[in-house]
């Protein structure tokens, strides 16, 4: 931990030096999460990709601009959860539709499971289930999404989730609980 | 239903991880004798495992590259301003030096010829450059006690000492475009252009 925190703040100084290359290891270090992250807030790998690659960009334009008292991942965690919430409030009720047509594209999706060996039912059963569960939680509002996915999908503290929402610690909890209420009546009796 | 609505309140405590030890007591000796919350707390843990399980995503391969790749390139008195942003005693102690040996401040004083630093897609007409429209200067453009017209495309930055610059609505200007008319912005201009060649040199 000690260690990893040392090669960040290390990167972090070439990088406001002006090294560029120093950013794509702190890129690579955080890409899954970020990308993780708008994938489930917003429920389209495309979309999601997008978003991810303008908040390392955002981070990385605004890198003067972070406290090192901060957690860099909570930094990074907080830009593109603020991207994701403006992008689902630009959101035209249009652009749902033509998602629901493309659909979450199931090749790229199968592409992006962990590569343990499944069979092929096994293989198509889980994929339903994820799709089940992003459905699900696309329904939420974007308050309790945001939560429930730094919760359970980045598996973030409480005290961290705070932080990047900039919210007290109450109110995550209280958005949790509605949240996991919300999703327990779809996903509660499979 | 009379249960307690404490008792749906314990159950997020306990997702939560902050159950104290009464309240798992009085949680667990509800789900005991209440069929209902049971199924409730049973659905909530569901719910939580599908959750939990669904987690593992990863970026597309190539993410990385094509963040670096959209990456904006830094330009030099990006750079410059940073560095000056983060040292400001040296900012304060070149801006000293240079009032204080008054060179810079006396060179403004004479106004000298009129000159440019550009290539031969320009028009020179009374003092000023033009930029004509279809045509793009490739490179940097400094004017001296001059102005410039911009109907075309400079690639780079353009600089007027002494001067002004009009820009029509076509022209277009890749890099910095910068107006010097006051002693000030002259020494600053002067500390940026040896911070400038003092990079270079070092890269
Ligand atoms: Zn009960």
């Amino acid at each position: 931990m000690y260690f990893m925190d040392l090669f960040i703040k290390k990167r972090i100084k070439a990088i406001q030096k002006g090294d560029q290359n120093a950013y794509a290891d702190l890129v690579d270090l955080y890409k899954d999460k970020i990308y993780r992250l708008c994938y489930r807030m917003l429920g389209n790998p495309h979309e999601a990709e997008d978003a991810a690659q303008e908040a390392f960009i955002r981070a990385y334009i605004h890198i003067d601009t972070y406290n090192p008292e901060m957690k860099f991942s909570t930094w990074l965690y907080r830009i593109a959860t603020n991207l994701t919430i403006d992008k689902l409030r630009k959101r035209k009720p249009d652009v749902y539709l033509d998602e629901e047509v493309g659909g979450t594209d199931g090749l790229t999706m199968q592409a992006q499971l962990p590569s343990r060996e499944a069979s092929p039912e096994e293989a198509v059963e889980s994929l339903e289930l994820q799709e089940t569960v992003q459905q699900a939680i696309e329904q939420l509002p974007e308050k309790y999404r945001s939560v429930i996915v730094l919760k359970y999908m980045e598996d973030l503290s409480l005290q961290e989730i705070s932080e990047i929402l900039g919210l007290p610690v109450g109110t995550v909890k209280t958005r949790l609980h509605r949240g996991r209420e919300a999703l327990r009546r779809q996903l509660g009796h499979l | 239903m009379e249960c307690p609505k404490e008792i749906v309140l314990l159950m997020h405590s306990y997702f939560d991880g902050d159950l104290q030890p009464e309240g798992e007591q009085q949680l667990k000796e509800h789900l005991r004798s209440c069929a209902a919350c049971a199924a409730h707390f049973h659905e909530l843990k569901k719910t939580v495992a599908f959750l939990q399980y669904a987690a593992h995503v990863a970026a597309p391969p190539s993410f990385a590259a094509k963040v670096m790749e959209a990456m904006p390139k830094e330009r030099k008195t990006a750079r410059l301003r940073r560095f000056l942003h983060r040292h400001p005693l040296l900012t304060a102690a070149s801006l000293f030096f240079a009032l204080t040996f008054g060179s810079l401040a006396s060179s403004w004083g004479e106004r000298g010829a009129f000159s440019v630093s550009a290539d031969e897609h320009v028009i020179i007409r009374d003092h000023t450059v033009i930029v004509p429209k279809g045509e793009t200067v490739k490179g940097d453009i400094v004017v001296r006690n001059g102005s410039i017209r911009i109907e075309g495309t400079v690639d780079g930055d353009v600089t007027v000492i002494h001067g002004k610059k009009y820009m029509a609505s076509a022209g277009q200007v890749t890099g910095e475009v910068e107006e010097i008319n006051q002693v000030f912005e002259w020494i600053w201009y002067n500390i940026k252009e040896r911070f400038n060649r003092a990079l270079q040199s070092i890269e």
